[in-house]
């Protein structure tokens, strides 16, 4: 027996859902830049300036995706019309 | 924020992206446009005050200036765009980087405590309308129109049979992707940020003054992230700024440069 009920909004949670599973990749690209900084200056200790410096310029560039999907989890999470 | 606190029963309401709608001070202006007039009078009269009276060995307010100055001109001109004609961008580098690094810092200052660029509009402005029009029409201007299309839609050095996905990829992230990326990225970083800053102090002053008993010494813990948060987005604030003039630095190199 079906009763009535106010239809649940699963936007907000389905969108919750896809920016969890997004920032997965951003997640071990930066765990794989900073590993490699990690790794290059026990190799050369010499090497560290150099190496943070393009540590942080990779960085940013797959920080984006994971702030790109954040930003559209706000997108993503209006109400169903 | 003020409807957020009491809502029915108490719950507590948590911030979201109406939080970022502030109403208007006066007549139509609204607190990020005094905001943004704020940061540009900030950085002329630092500069100007600092440039007084130039010493060959500088005073401290000089050698911050000077410093400043350094970082845009060799660490970010110099080097993305590369020794011979880095001199002309000099100017808009150094200021790309401090009126984002000013406006970003705004986000943590006490009073202030707002970031400008959480507004798409203000990253998305600098983004299309500075930088976009800047590196394109310095790339068309030193290669000519076709010698720049050749050269950056087709790279040199890859097998013929690439360039069919090699092309469209490469226009869509040079014409498109570029742009939008630049502002989002300094956008979302100080949206994100924003609101993680506010989740932590909003809930902190919930749980202090509206919970229960027993959840009153919960809201320390609160307000020691906040602080802890505020740190990482002092770092936070510091890097997109740099990465934003370094990443219109690292295009209008990419536009000059002739085939490698």
């Amino acid at each position: 027996m079906v009763l009535a009920q106010a239809a649940v909004d699963i936007n907000p949670g389905l969108a919750l859902i896809g920016y969890g599973l997004g920032a997965i990749g951003p997640g071990i690209g930066v765990g794989l830049i900073w590993a490699a900084v990690i790794n290059g200056t026990a190799r050369q200790p010499e090497a560290r300036g150099p190496l943070m410096g393009i540590a942080w310029t990779t960085f940013v560039l797959v920080e984006v995706l994971a702030l790109i999907g954040l930003v559209l989890y706000f997108l993503a999470s209006a109400p169903a019309a | 924020m003020g409807d957020l606190m009491l809502a029915e029963g108490g719950t507590f309401v948590p911030p979201g992206a109406k939080d970022f709608f502030l109403p208007p001070i006066f007549g139509g202006v609204t607190k990020p446009m005094v905001l943004v007039v704020l940061s540009v009078v900030i950085i002329a009269v630092f500069f100007l005050l600092a440039t007084r009276s130039f010493k060959l060995v500088p005073s401290r307010f000089q050698f911050i200036a000077e410093s400043i100055y350094d970082i845009g001109r060799n660490t970010i001109a110099r080097e993305q765009i590369g020794g011979k004609d880095f001199k002309p961008f000099v100017p808009m580098i150094v200021t790309l980087f401090t009126f984002v690094l000013v406006n970003n810092l705004f986000g943590i200052i006490p009073i202030v405590q707002f970031p400008t660029m959480s507004h798409i509009g203000f990253p998305l402005a600098l983004s299309l309308f500075v930088v976009y029009p800047v590196y394109h029409y310095v790339g068309f201007k030193r290669h000519g129109f076709t010698g720049y299309l050749k050269n950056q839609l087709f790279p040199p050095g890859a097998p013929k049979a690439v360039y069919l996905l090699l092309t469209p990829i490469e226009f869509f992230s040079k014409f498109v992707m570029n742009p939008i990326t630049l502002a989002i990225r300094v956008f979302a970083a100080m949206f994100a940020g924003h609101l993680i800053l506010l989740v932590f102090t909003l809930a902190g002053e919930f749980l202090l003054l509206e919970a229960g008993p027993l959840l009153k010494p919960v809201s320390l813990l609160s307000f020691a992230f906040a602080i802890a948060m505020t740190f990482l987005e002092a770092l936070v604030q510091v890097i997109q700024a740099y990465i934003f003039a370094l990443l219109s630095a690292s295009y209008i190199g990419m536009a000059l440069a002739s085939d490698h």
